[in-house]
């Protein structure tokens, strides 16, 4: 373990000066950002310049190993370009048959002739966040880089000091966007260390709804680099699901922080399907900031092969009545590595806090394992809070009561594996997503070869 | 080949175990169509250990004897195979599902034996106008078949489910585990009503029971009583009311004077 982290060291070392150089650079070449978000860049660059990146010796990154992605050289891609990508590609891939305005980002940048934008009522906006950053949306310079925190993250304080683009979705009081709206993030860089910067905002005032789908697929296998954030604002009693899909390459390496700042009564439900990538983690934190909140957190991770999946979760209870739930099932196989972190804090006004979380992980091989870790800090006294979670091998009473009527061995363990993604798939309300969801990962099981059972 | 009145199941000098704990020590039984056999024991004389030996679940090792069913040697079919075949265990626990939805897992179960026995397929409409015949002999509510496989399901629900899939699956050979333990007695009667309706000439059924009150409603044919592993007696249902009046020692210690 010593040998990595001085190895993670001199790899930092070694390419502070290309995070430099790029940083001017970019100071250069960028005259068209408002004049607010440069000390927002500049103090997140500091930030990151201070901290560093995380080591197995930070208490939230002792399961996940982030040197490999020191090791690849820093290859922003500051250019757009479509890249060859054409519409016949595009819709091969998974939720690009959803009725409603897709946008489409190639290494992280817009690309408007791939993208469908759909009329949408006055107000409404749903852009490239490069372009409304030059028309001058008045949500933008009040939230955006205003709410996930950079001090002592040192993947989101490099996407704000580095991001070009991204979208921004704006629902004004009392406004509803009909169809989900759907985020395509493609990487299509065959260059070792291609690394995107996507940036998201999306604030949805008083009383709005909208269903956003965030997805992140590639048209290679090399070994890019995604470090992704969104920023979720809602208003009181606004009403949002959110939907991320991550299916990178499994050479790739995906970061993705995700922050949700909620007003009183707001619903929220998110939901992370995570079938790529080599290494991914999801930086997930949430403030619920008024009083009776529903927020939902749903996730599902498959992995297989030498794949790393990793939910990192902060909830945060600041006002009384609120709900949270977490539920995260991961399936493992080969020799894959599921990591679940959720923290629940309640803070002492947050009384009547009902919190829950549970993390279960179902492991196909012998060689596969799961690091959970719940945790619980609670300063109210009136609150209920519960976490549990298992790690085991398919049920053999199960099986046998499957086989017992008919059903064969290997179509019993399927039945069961499903059962358990659907646990996590059912709770998609948005039903043409949750149904597309729902044959993928069937899909995804169904190439799984090695099925173990457990004693 | 199918010969005239061929026994449907045959065991023969039956010796099993599990961890090299002795269970099963000589278990002979004929169960011909047609039959109800109800066997009966107190607990721990082996009864469920012969129930799982026939369905086929792991973990029992069988040393000596052998198993016919209809001729063939039934030990050595996978569970799923005996299912196809005829055999259904009713579960005296039956297991939950959580996330299996109980018509997709009904249908792909009728669907295996169906192919298995070179029947065509059925779809979702021939399915469902089948189950809902079905569902009227164990008197269920429709919404039954839209919730996991046993899932929050009620004891008495469990075991109702357990013969209802016997209905839709149609099986040669029964086998019903301590169906009767811990149903009421409106329970009782619609399950057993159940199993009833679902007798012919063709089929057998065996009934595993510690208590005689089952065999009120399902009348037996012929009624064993095993104890140490052994049938230690047979006879008709007069046997089973003698055990009741009498007790499980009063038989053991009778065989135990007369041996």
């Amino acid at each position: 373990m010593i040998e990595t982290i001085t190895d993670q060291k001199v790899a930092a070392g070694e390419k502070a000066d290309q995070y430099v150089a790029e940083f001017e650079r970019q100071k250069r070449t960028d005259t068209k950002s408002p004049s607010w978000l440069a000390p927002l860049r500049r103090a997140a660059f500091t930030s990151f310049s201070e901290f560093g990146f995380p080591t197995l010796q930070d208490e939230d990154w002792r399961f996940t190993n982030v040197a490999p992605i020191l090791k690849l050289p820093f290859r922003p891609v500051s250019t757009h370009s479509r890249d060859g990508l054409t519409l016949e590609t595009l819709n091969q891939f998974p939720f690009t048959g959803l009725r409603g305005s897709r946008l489409i980002f190639v290494n992280g940048h817009f690309s408007p002739e791939l993208s469908v934008i759909q009329p949408q009522p006055k107000g409404v906006v749903i852009a490239s966040l490069a372009a409304e950053l030059m028309n001058g949306h008045g949500a933008l310079e009040q939230h955006l880089a205003r709410h996930a925190r950079t001090a002592g993250n040192a993947f989101t304080a490099l996407n704000t000091a580095f991001f070009h683009d991204g979208a921004f979705i704006y629902v004004p009081a009392g406004m509803t966007v009909e169809s989900p709206v759907h985020l395509l993030f493609v990487s299509t860089a065959t260059e070792t260390g291609a690394t995107a910067h996507p940036r998201n905002l999306i604030v949805a005032e008083r009383g709005s709804a909208l269903t956003l789908l965030e997805s992140y697929v590639r048209v290679t296998d090399a070994a890019t680099f995604t470090n992704t954030v969104t920023e979720f604002v809602l208003g009181e009693n606004a009403h949002v699901e959110h939907c991320k899909f991550q299916d990178e390459s499994t050479d790739a390496y995906h970061i993705a922080a995700l922050h949700m700042q909620l007003g009183r009564s707001a619903n929220f439900i998110s939901h992370s399907i995570a079938t790529g990538a080599k290494l991914s983690r999801n930086n997930i934190t949430t403030i619920l900031d008024g009083e009776g909140i529903e927020c939902v957190l749903n996730g599902l991770y498959l992995t297989r092969g030498d794949q790393l999946a990793d939910h990192h979760m902060v909830v945060e209870h600041v006002q009384p009545r609120c709900n949270s739930h977490e539920y995260f099932n991961g399936i493992l196989d080969g020799r894959s590595k599921g990591v679940f972190h959720g923290r629940i804090l309640v803070r002492p006004d947050a009384q009547k806090t009902d919190a829950k979380q549970t993390n279960k992980n179902l492991l196909l091989s012998d060689d596969a394992t799961a690091d959970t870790k719940p945790q619980l800090e609670i300063y109210a006294d009136d609150v209920k809070c519960t976490h549990g979670a298992t790690i085991g091998q398919l049920n053999e009473q199960s099986i046998f009561y499957l086989r017992a009527r008919g059903i064969g061995l290997e179509k019993a363990r399927r039945m069961l594996i499903h059962a358990f993604a659907g646990e996590i798939i059912d709770r998609i309300r948005c039903e043409p997503l949750r149904e597309e969801m729902d044959k993928l990962v069937w899909e995804r099981l169904e190439q799984s070869e090695v099925v173990a059972v457990g004693h | 080949m199918k010969l005239l009145n061929q026994p449907i199941l045959e065991i023969k000098d039956l010796h099993a175990g599990v961890e090299g704990k002795k269970i099963l020590q000589g278990v002979n039984l004929v169960i011909r169509p047609g039959e109800v056999h109800a066997i009966m024991g107190p607990n721990g004389s082996g009864k469920s250990t012969l129930a799982a030996i026939l369905a086929g679940r792991e973990g029992y090792d069988v040393t000596a004897g052998e198993v016919l069913y209809e001729g063939k040697d039934l030990l050595e079919l996978d569970p799923e195979i005996r299912a196809r075949e005829g055999v259904f265990l009713a579960f005296q626990y039956p297991v939950e599902i959580p996330g299996v939805n109980s018509t997709y897992f009904l249908k792909a179960a009728l669907n295996e034996v169906r192919k298995h026995r070179g029947l065509t397929e059925l779809d979702a409409v021939e399915f469902l106008a089948l189950v809902k015949e079905k569902m009227k002999i164990l008197a269920l509510r429709e919404d039954f078949l839209k919730r996991p496989v046993n899932e929050g399901f009620s004891g008495g629900e469990k075991k109702r489910n357990e013969i209802f899939q016997m209905a839709v699956l149609e099986p040669k050979l029964a086998v019903l585990d301590e169906t009767d333990s811990g149903l009421d007695i409106d329970a009782l009667r619609i399950v057993a009503e159940g199993v009833n309706k679902l007798k012919h000439a063709d089929n057998a059924q065996l009934v595993i029971t510690h208590y005689q009150r089952l065999l009120d409603y399902i009348i037996p044919d012929f009624v064993h009583v095993l104890a140490d592993g052994r049938i230690a007696r047979t006879g008709d249902r007069k046997l089973a009311l003698e055990l009741e009046e009498k007790g499980y020692d009063w038989l053991l210690k009778h065989e135990l004077a007369s041996a």
